[in-house]
């Protein structure tokens, strides 16, 4: 079948099992009745629902709550939150400033990319294992080939959120899954060659969800909005303030390192 | 007030501002890599000179500059068939804010298939195959890279058409037409060569792929082509978006769903 052939069987309509409103009537949600059939669950719930078709127990729904609450912290000045705070600033919508804000969450250095990363490298080494290989070699080659994201952190090495989590982990008898050993034990093995390579918020969240049956992409949709409860608050403040008053910046406050004047 | 605190500054290449005497905080003169915007430029420069400046801090030349402004043309309206516009009528259609229905078609025109994504990733093809047919050709065969990253592993060759039966007519008119401007190398060898890398990829060659290689010839990085391909597109969305405010959700398609599992039927 050529691609012209695939696009016409597509054209008009769309076959899904995942779901569909019928105006008036009801609306069905991954095969269920949503007002029927789940209409108890929790938002949480319902939305690991969606994105894994798999039920999760009370613990495993009350960990997961836990990830999202202990890292929504609504300081304007972490840059997530800072574009919310800017739009509340410069009177944008609360819809806009927390859609950018979750958009740019989707970063390198934080956020998206290591989590994602970080998943992916526990599901990776433990298959690995499971065929025999030495961790500290697997860890060794794969600082050579990239970094390793879930370890190290870009203004403190230390992580504030950990012992939280695990403590919460341990409350729940979720903290002896095998991805949690293999992070802990990857620490130890970075840890001898860099003291700031700790582990960070996204390697243990990474790990705890590998141990919950999350796959890379149910984790990064899972996560889409771990951090959004800190952003209405930033917006709010700041559309409170006099417009234009967040982080205001003079002409002095731009360092200019570019070419001298010149005629165009 | 005390100022205790060293002042934080932002550093710039691109921009210094001077203040007005009477407020540090309204700018008296602007310059950008040197020029003086408002003293200087405005009434002289083009739009897409000032385009050029601003990613590679230099005015561009003449050729350069008919180069980027054809190639801004020919991406200007993706059309309402292209997903991103597709996506920004969505915004438009519902009454949506204005900046939402950018934001729709950004969001899914920064993708692989048509979009942003796919132009950074066919220029860093260009970067490593250059004008060499053979290591174009070894590209092409080898696999994607699957590490995980926050976007998916690609399922076509970037800059090729996975849906597309021959190289369309536009495309072939704008790889033509730019190629005929370009002082650059790579879009006269793709038009000489367009056929045996099409063999090579089992796909036509696409827009993104022409758009790619025009941005590469201006000498953008990947990481700029793919800002600027995101920043072309919009204008179509735009006005795509408010034209289907104007019509009204019911003279718009709502197309027709298939459940294969609804539980009214019976299924599980």
């Amino acid at each position: 079948m050529n691609g012209s052939e695939l696009l016409q069987q597509n054209t008009g309509h769309l076959k899904s099992s995942m779901g569909a409103c019928f105006p008036g009537e009801r609306a069905v949600f991954r095969g269920h009745d949503l007002h029927a059939e789940l209409k108890d669950l929790d938002w949480v719930e319902l939305y690991v629902f969606g994105i894994t078709g798999r039920r999760f127990t009370p613990e495993q729904l009350c960990l997961l709550h836990a990830m999202w609450t202990y890292t929504s912290y609504p300081d304007a000045r972490i840059w997530n939150n800072r574009v919310a705070a800017l739009a509340g600033s410069a009177r944008s919508t609360p819809t806009l400033a927390l859609s950018a804000s979750l958009a740019v969450t989707d970063a390198v250095i934080y956020g998206g990319h290591p989590l994602i990363r970080a998943i992916d490298f526990f599901i990776q080494v433990r298959k690995q294992m499971e065929q025999g290989e030495q961790l500290e070699k697997v860890v060794q080659v794969e600082v050579q080939k990239r970094r390793i994201y879930g370890y190290g952190r870009p203004i403190t090495s230390a992580d504030e959120r950990l012992t939280w989590l695990l403590a919460l982990a341990r409350e729940l008898d979720l903290d002896r899954g095998p991805h949690l050993g293999l992070s802990f034990e990857v620490e130890c093995i970075l840890l001898t060659d860099n003291k700031a390579l700790q582990m960070n918020y996204a390697g243990l969240v990474a790990a705890l969800a590998a141990d919950l049956g999350f796959s890379p992409k149910e984790f990064q949709l899972f996560t889409f909005p771990i951090v959004l409860a800190g952003m209405p608050p930033c917006f709010i403040e700041s559309a409170e303030r006099p417009e234009g008053t967040l982080f205001p910046l003079s002409c002095d406050h731009i360092l200019y390192e570019g070419p001298p004047k010149r005629q165009w | 007030m005390g100022n205790e605190k060293q002042m934080e500054q932002i550093r710039t290449r691109i921009w210094l501002e001077e203040p007005e005497p009477d407020n540090p905080f309204a700018t008296k003169a602007a310059y950008c890599h040197g020029y003086d915007v408002y003293g200087g430029m405005l009434g002289k420069a083009r739009w897409v000179e000032m385009l050029f400046l601003l990613f590679r801090g230099e005015a561009p030349t003449s050729t350069q500059s008919e180069l980027l402004e054809t190639l801004a043309v020919a991406l200007a309206n993706p059309g309402p068939r292209d997903s991103s516009v597709h996506a920004a009528m969505c915004g438009g259609v519902g009454g949506s804010t204005a900046a939402s229905c950018l934001i729709a078609a950004l969001a899914v025109g920064a993708g692989q298939l048509s979009g942003g994504r796919e132009v950074f990733l066919a220029m860093e093809a260009w970067n490593c195959c250059g004008t060499n047919l053979e290591a174009w050709q070894r590209r092409l065969a080898e696999p994607a890279d699957d590490i995980a990253s926050t976007w998916p592993t690609p399922e076509h060759p970037p800059g090729f058409d996975p849906h597309g039966v021959s190289a369309t007519t536009p495309v072939k008119q704008t790889l033509a037409r730019l190629a005929g401007i370009s002082a650059g190398a790579r879009l006269s060898w793709l038009k000489a060569n367009r056929s045996f890398l099409e063999v090579a990829a089992g796909r036509p060659l696409s827009m993104s792929g022409v758009a790619a290689t025009a941005l590469a010839d201006l000498g953008f990085t990947p990481e700029q082509g793919e800002m600027l391909h995101l920043l072309l597109r919009l204008p179509g969305a735009a006005a795509h978006a408010l034209e289907q405010w104007q019509y009204g959700h019911k003279k718009f398609p709502f197309f027709t769903i298939e459940l294969d599992n609804d539980p009214a039927k019976g299924a599980v």
